[in-house]
């Protein structure tokens, strides 16, 4: 009895840690491959099934949306380039294991601090001063908004989730508040004010925006790999007994580095502000904030790989969008591909880590 | 024999990856016997029985129980074949008493009546002489109490197969002779009783047969009355080995560290230390003996200045110039720029010592990360070191890059205690700096340490293992709750004197109690 009834215990199959480095490169970017393959597949029945579209045109809509046309590859950088910029800004908190989902509150009080500088003394100073006052309000806003937590964190151990993403809201109704005092019309929508703006190199109105983020992902990668700070990020990240056992003082490499991490959201505040829209509204950060935690952790908290993972995401983005345009559906289904590829392509990491192994036949020699 | 088999493996493999835990396994075990599972750490032992207890799932083999093949693919299937597994981390309910977290998880069928499972608990405690109040809440109690809890857990369910993973890891001598009394029972009461452990006189004293396992293979069974320490150790290693320790006489003490009325609280605000003092010379090794959380791992945090203290004082003379440096209350930063040279081998290896997602370079610079000019990291140095160490302790690692993590506990041990001893320190603090080390990792070990006093380092050592600590050290210092209950001779003293003083005070009453058991 017992043995019939024990039988149907048997698990079909069991999860096992697959080795470190039992995988080849190639091996890897085989899984990835499939991964995306199978998120094309699952994606194209869904869109043939729910609109009755050809997938493949699909699909060529949206290479189209991205590479298409000169003006499309310049959107489509200037959006990998805000993107990868916050996504630079949460990582030395988040190597540090500092949950800072506050970006988008960073950024957008920057953006805020930026918005004002030109609205106010826009006129009152010559472009240069205006430009290094600008620069400074809008890092200086993004430090204030990511160290308050970080202060909180490293004396009374507050829990920073909660903190970061509180301060989000704070900082979403400082600019409705705003917009309701100081745009006189009542309009609630600010008039952009482009003559204050960066400037513009070669008549290119991204370049400047994309330079700027090229050059930080460099400083970035070596800060956290070449520099003692970056070490001490390391430390403090891993095991934070380690660090008080070798004498980092941890409080002082938390708020420091949120420092950091608040100076380079004030960055991307300029950018998006002072660089490209040239006014402000609460949705200007637009979930970038939050996009960038993704695109930090598939990257592995690695700026180079960030590029991809951050250029991943945008190709997505633009894409879907052109997919709507071009075929009159709902921005919904553009929204399910996304998902489903993304879905796909995290979730292979798990056959990246585990296998699964199948039940045998059991042999029957007793 | 003409006794009943109880339980028997056959053919049991597990792999873990790349690694091999068991290979083509075979044990029984019949009614009535105590078995002893023997082996070094890692030989797999515990997987062996995870595997009967329904932890994990056997890639290949057959489990029978009264020879019936079973599979138990979780730990209710186990108890549905009367298998108990008492585990070296105890799964119990702080706020709960003995008798709520024996009765937790058992779904007998209507109402649930505490007052009759008081009953049987103690009915059965009084049949195998366990000394237990039944209504004393677990956080009340020690460690001994704790495991009496767990064994009653196992016995409560109806277990007839018991399985006890290193159960005297946590036991002074006199706890260990308590529960063997009690196994001793259980074995006349018709109990098969499976005992994993490393300590080879505990094998001897205890058990009917012994099983010996080594790198996952099952070497041999034999009965414990036909067989010897040394024949055990053979089959173990697979070689034979001669395993003293050299102990010379100190050479030339001189007082190095000194702590004097040493107090400190937990940030709970409990007392973790209480007015500990002693002296360190150069030149010994000073053992620090005691149950598991004593207090030992506070004291030597506290002298590296990881804890703040609430009272007494910590001096350092340092060996050139004879200069006192007053440690107390410094952070380590501070203390190495007092010039003072003092290593910590932490007993949180991966957590604390080192970092397990760095390669060996990126860890060799946690002490020196911050030397030299400039906001970069030098990492010449630490590549140096890294290599120098992979070759004089033969640290087997792929490379110098090389995350820790991927390295066994032994090579791990041999980077931190190698970095620790790179920078030549006066004073040497080691925590458990064998724990889960295979007998010749271990003696490495032991060897560097005497290797460090004999040229004049002041070396504390914390261990577990009292028959090691009597041959290694020079003085031992007994520590309980926090409090040193006394410090002994390691040439001259007794073991029974030692576990004496390892509860001193703090438990009197109980021991008579269980004297008179």
């Amino acid at each position: 009895m017992a043995k019939t009834e024990t039988k149907k215990h048997t698990p079909l199959l069991h999860i096992v840690k697959r080795d470190q480095g039992s995988l080849t490169w190639y091996n890897r970017l085989l899984v990835r491959g499939i991964a995306i393959l199978a998120a094309l597949l699952v994606a194209g029945v869904l869109i043939t099934l729910l609109t009755g579209k050809n997938p493949i045109q699909v699909y060529g809509s949206m290479v189209s949306g991205v590479f298409g046309s000169p003006r499309r590859i310049w959107n489509m950088l200037q959006g990998l380039a805000m993107l990868l910029c916050v996504s630079l800004a949460v990582t030395p908190a988040f190597k540090m294991k500092f949950w800072n989902i506050g970006a988008e509150g960073q950024v957008l009080i920057s953006g805020l601090a930026c918005v004002a500088t030109m609205m106010f003394l826009g006129d009152k100073m010559p472009t240069v001063v205006l430009l290094l006052v600008m620069t400074a309000a809008s890092v200086l806003a993004g430090m204030i908004w990511a160290v308050l937590p970080a202060v909180f964190k490293a004396y009374w151990n507050t829990n920073e989730t909660l903190f970061t993403l509180m301060m989000n809201y704070v900082a979403t109704q400082l600019v409705a508040y705003f917009l309701k005092v100081f745009v006189k019309d009542g309009s609630g929508v600010l008039t952009p004010m482009p003559q204050y703006g960066l400037p513009v190199l070669g008549n290119q109105a991204y370049l400047l925006n994309i330079l700027l983020v090229a050059l930080l992902t460099v400083l970035v990668y070596v800060y956290l790999k070449y520099s003692k700070q970056g070490y001490e990020i390391a430390v403090v990240g891993e095991s934070e007994n380690t660090a008080r056992y070798i004498g980092i003082n941890v409080k002082k490499v938390i708020i420091r580095t949120l420092l950091v991490s608040g100076a380079m959201c004030g960055l991307a505040g300029l950018l998006l502000v002072g660089g490209t829209n040239h006014t402000i509204s609460t949705t200007t950060v637009g979930g970038r904030g939050f996009t960038a935690i993704m695109v930090s952790w598939l990257a592995k908290f690695n700026p180079l790989y960030m590029v991809l993972t951050s250029f991943l995401v945008i190709f997505l983005e633009k894409g879907a969008q052109q997919v709507s345009t071009d075929f009159r559906i709902s921005s919904s289904i553009s929204d399910i591909i996304t998902g489903i590829i993304l879905l796909f392509i995290i979730g292979c990491e798990f056959f990246l880590q585990y296998r699964v192994v199948m039940r045998k036949n059991r042999k029957e020699n007793a | 024999m003409n006794k009943t088999i109880a339980l028997e493996c056959r053919g049991i493999t597990k792999t873990f990856g790349r690694v091999v835990a068991n290979r083509n396994c075979d044990l029984d075990v019949y009614e009535g016997e105590i078995l002893a599972i023997l082996g070094e750490n890692g030989s797999g032992k515990t997987t062996l029985m995870n595997m009967v207890a329904g932890i994990y799932f056997p890639d290949e083999g057959q489990i029978f129980v009264k020879g019936e093949e079973v599979v138990i693919a979780s730990p209710r299937d186990a108890f549905a074949h009367k298998i108990g597994m008492i585990h070296q981390h105890f799964k119990l309910v702080d706020v709960f008493t003995a008798c709520e977290n024996i009765a937790l998880g058992v779904e007998d069928k209507g109402r649930f009546k505490l007052a009759e499972v008081r009953k049987k608990v103690i009915e059965i405690t009084q049949r195998y002489g366990f000394i237990i109040d039944p209504d004393k809440r677990v956080a009340e109690m020690s460690v001994s109490e704790k495991q009496t809890v767990e064994i009653l857990k196992v016995l409560y369910r109806g277990a007839d197969i018991l399985i006890l993973d290193e159960p005297t890891a946590v036991l002074t001598p006199q706890e260990t002779e308590k529960l063997f009394a009690v196994l001793r029972r259980m074995r006349e009461d018709g109990k098969s009783v499976i005992i994993i452990t490393h300590k080879m006189h505990e094998v001897l004293s205890i058990s009917d047969r012994v099983a010996v396992l080594r790198k996952g293979e099952h070497i041999g069974t034999v009965n414990t009355a036909e067989t010897d320490a040394s024949a055990l150790t053979e089959m173990m290693m697979g070689v034979k080995v001669e395993l003293n320790i050299q102990r010379s006489q100190p050479r030339d003490p001189q007082e190095r560290l000194t702590v004097k009325n040493l107090t400190s609280v937990n940030p709970e605000g409990r007392p973790m230390l209480a007015d500990v003092s002693f002296t360190a010379y150069s030149g010994e090794i000073l053992g620090i003996a005691g149950i598991a959380g004593s207090g030992q791992r506070e004291l030597l945090e506290a002298i590296a200045g990881l804890h703040s203290l609430t009272g007494g004082e910590i001096t350092y003379v340092n060996p050139k110039d004879g200069h006192v440096e007053n440690l107390r209350n410094k952070i380590p930063i501070q203390i190495r720029d007092l010039g003072v040279r003092l290593s910590f081998v932490p007993e949180d290896r991966l957590g604390m010592g080192l970092v397990g997602n760095m390669d060996i370079v990126d860890n060799m610079m946690l002490r020196s990360y911050s030397k030299g000019k400039g906001m970069f990291l030098h990492r010449k140095e630490p590549r140096d070191l890294a290599q120098t160490i992979i070759e004089d302790l033969q640290v087997v690692t792929p490379g110098a890059s090389t995350p820790v993590r991927q390295l066994s506990g032994g090579n791990v041990q041999k980077v931190l205690v190698g970095r620790e001893i790179a920078a030549a320190p006066s004073v040497l603090m080691a925590a458990y700096p064998v724990r889960g080390l295979d007998v010749n990792a271990s003696y490495t070990i032991y060897n560097l340490l005497n290797r460090q006093k004999e040229s004049g380092v002041a070396v504390i050592f914390v261990g577990e293992d009292l028959d090691v600590l009597m041959e290694l050290c020079d003085r031992i210092l007994v520590i309980n709750a926090g409090r040193v209950t006394g410090i002994v001779d390691g040439r001259t003293a007794q073991k029974d004197e030692i576990g004496l003083l390892m509860t001193k005070s703090h438990d009197a009453n109980e021991t008579e109690a269980g004297e008179g058991a």
